[in-house]
């Protein structure tokens, strides 16, 4: 059972969208059901499986339905029809109280413009979901210290936000959303309203995060990069249409149409593969006898840029390694250049 | 479907609008009326002047309906006379019995702490203060009446107000239904409702603090609804998807934020209030305003302009003592960016 299950989810803007899902269901287009009947299509047959503690990257352009389909998840937004299962409970069927008490304990929120609260300390911020929850100041206060430290906003808890940059902001939004514990964590284009240094930082922190906390992360962008970066899965979304599901790797490798493939035309693939995507596992290595000279030892969630240069310069065999520096595979000359190329947008990608 | 529906609504409004011209003609004195009806039709003279019979009548209904209205809820009327008259009277002896040095060091001590602790405008409003006696001392006793029925008029617009303004945020029917009800209180002449208000509870205070509250609430109730409405909606959505119940929203979030509006819409309220009391002067509310009376009725010039200069500086004391507290809410609220890194 996946951690996330979304099935056949349609949701219409407008007055009567019931009305108006047998035509959507028949097929007809975003730009004819907007001229004949004035409603808006946010998600069309949208169907999804995302598994526990991976991260999942929803992209699309703007007005593809991405911020609508996550806030369908915590139904910030009721579909139009569909069902969305969380552990398997179908979050539809929830009453009021339900509903709250599930947002409380299931799953938090990032939102894109941070989502704070103005007239509330840092501190008290970061306590807000475990003060709705009824929790005591003390505990609160403590396990939001412990959140914000864990983002590295040490000394700023009694800060108002607008006193914060906008990337020290968009930290105290990601500690409010650590300090419910939550096994799912929903991100809506968190990162977007940041500029690009910062964005880049706080990917890693993310990354970093995410390897010690293994949650459940949906993460909503309109960027590439950003989503071929963080995701174990990623799905593209166009005019409200789930177009392709898949690894980055299937994703650049494979686009399934020229949506997607115009989409990963220009991107810097040294930039944005982790090394223990294209690494093969010891076993495949030892088989295909390779031999083992010069080693260069990274990090599993390095991406190529970061060792690239060095394989120039020497060339040699990389050996993947995770945190605690067990070895997870290796990379050779083949698979870099393997995965360096580019291919038609046919996907000539053999492995 | 939708235009057969749009159809059905000017047919039912036609019918109305023909039945109101049938009910105008029935009721006309029939002195007014040609012999028959069906002499409308033949002879055309009525088209050259609005004729007699076409008056809809709506004096005489009013009136036996406010008539009824005495007779049945008189009690009820009385009961809310009493309880305002009682508050009035209490709170305006238990002032004008304080010497008036007391009075104004209270002002000061009130003021210093609503604009947390501002020297500027505590020095402004003691000034203010003391002109009030120092321009005429009959002023003083009649500016603490005054003050008196604008301070319960206030707290009146502000218990039913608040609630209704946030009613009509939260709900778009209530807002759609209160609307025009608001345009009406705005725009309908002050003395349209001060007779009604002299026929319920008598000459004096209690008409005047009902006429504040017609006038002055519709700002604080609208400034109230739209202030809610201004409030950010994704930091809504993250106080619900933080599973927030609707009322802890309501007052952890959206009250708080929308509260440098809503104490806008209180020094809105002051204002009127203070533009109703010459007004109600006219039904015999004791207080400044019939200075200004006074000096109209006398052609005095002098009179007039000195009463109408002690009503100017109440309302800068109450303007000041309200904007500065609204000031500190919004400092709490939305605090100035400071550079710190």
């Amino acid at each position: 059972m996946s951690k996330i299950e979304i099935k056949n989810v349609y949701k219409i803007f407008g007055e009567h969208p019931s009305k108006v899902l047998p035509m959507v269901q028949e097929g007809a287009t975003k730009e004819e059901i907007l001229e004949k009947t004035g409603h808006t299509v946010g998600l069309d047959n949208v169907s999804l499986n995302i598994e526990e503690g991976e991260t999942f990257v929803c992209m699309g352009l703007s007005g593809s339905g991405k911020s609508t389909l996550i806030r369908h998840i915590n139904r910030l937004i009721d579909p139009t029809s569909g069902d969305i299962l969380v552990e398997g409970t179908n979050v539809m069927d929830l009453d009021k109280k339900n509903l709250i008490k599930f947002r409380r304990h299931k799953m938090s929120m990032v939102f894109q413009r941070f989502g704070l609260f103005p007239h509330k300390t840092v501190i008290e911020n970061v306590g807000y979901g475990l003060e709705v929850q009824g929790k005591k100041l003390e505990e609160k206060n403590k396990i939001a210290m412990e959140k914000i430290e864990a983002v590295g906003l040490n000394g700023f808890e009694h800060q108002y936000p607008n006193q914060l940059s906008g990337g020290m902001q968009q930290r105290v939004g990601l500690a409010r959303a650590l300090a419910t514990n939550t096994d799912i964590m929903l991100m809506d284009e968190a990162f977007s309203a940041l500029d690009p240094l910062i964005r880049t930082e706080m990917q890693k922190q993310l990354i970093t995060l995410q390897t010690e906390l293994k949650k459940t992360i949906v993460f909503i962008t309109h960027d590439l990069d950003e989503s071929l970066r963080l995701g174990d899965h990623i799905g593209i979304l166009n005019h409200g249409k789930l177009v392709q599901v898949g690894t980055p790797i299937d994703i650049i490798m494979k686009p399934a149409d020229d949506y997607v493939a115009a989409f990963v035309k220009d991107v810097n693939r040294a930039k944005v593969i982790k090394a223990k995507i294209i690494m093969l596992t010891p076993e495949d290595f030892k088989k295909n006898g390779e031999k083992q000279s010069n080693i260069i030892k990274v990090n599993e969630n390095d991406f190529l840029d970061e060792f690239l240069p060095q394989v120039c310069l020497t060339p040699a065999t990389v050996e993947v390694v995770d945190n605690d520096g067990n070895i997870k595979g290796y990379i050779t000359e083949k698979e870099l250049s393997k995965a360096l190329t580019k291919t038609n947008t046919n996907g000539a990608y053999k492995s | 479907m939708k235009k057969y529906k749009t159809y059905l609504k000017y047919f039912i409004y036609s019918v109305i609008f023909v039945s109101v011209i049938i009910i105008s003609y029935r009721s006309a004195k029939p002195r007014y009326k040609p012999e028959h009806y069906t002499d409308i039709f033949k002879d055309f003279s009525w088209l050259n002047d609005w004729p007699k019979w076409l008056d809809f009548p709506l004096m005489q209904p009013l009136n036996s309906g406010f008539d009824w209205l005495i007779v049945k809820y008189g009690l009820f009327f009385e009961g809310i006379n009493n309880f305002l008259l009682g508050l009035y009277t209490t709170m305006k002896n238990s002032i004008v019995d304080l010497p008036w040095p007391l009075v104004i060091a209270i002002v000061i001590t009130i003021t210093y702490f609503a604009s947390g602790r501002k020297t500027q405008t505590t020095v402004l409003v003691a000034f203010c203060t003391f002109f009030l006696g120092f321009l005429s001392p009959r002023y003083w006793d009649k500016c603490i009446m005054t003050t008196c029925i604008v301070v319960i008029g206030m707290l009146l617009c502000i218990v039913i107000g608040i609630p209704v303004g946030i009613a009509m945020a939260r709900n778009k029917k209530v807002r759609n239904a209160l609307l025009p009800i608001l345009d009406l209180m705005q725009t309908i002449p002050s003395f349209c409702y001060l007779i009604p208000g002299i026929l319920l509870f008598g000459l004096g205070a209690v008409p005047a603090i009902i006429a504040i509250f017609v006038y002055a609430v519709p700002p604080l109730i609208r400034l109230t609804d739209l202030g809610i409405r201004l409030v950010d909606k994704e930091v809504i959505e993250a106080s619900e998807a933080f599973g927030a119940s609707k009322k802890q929203t309501l007052w952890g979030v959206q009250i708080p934020l929308a509260l440098p509006n809503i104490m806008q819409g209180i020094n809105q309220c002051t204002m009127m209030s203070l533009a109703m009391v010459v007004i109600a002067s006219m039904i015999g509310t004791r207080g400044i305003g019939d200075e200004v009376l006074l000096g109209l009725q006398q052609l005095n010039v002098g009179m007039a302009t000195e009463a109408g200069i002690a009503i100017v500086l109440l309302a800068i004391i109450f303007d000041r003592i309200t904007q500065s507290y609204g000031e500190k809410m919004q400092e709490r609220t939305q605090p100035k960016k400071k550079v710190n890194f």
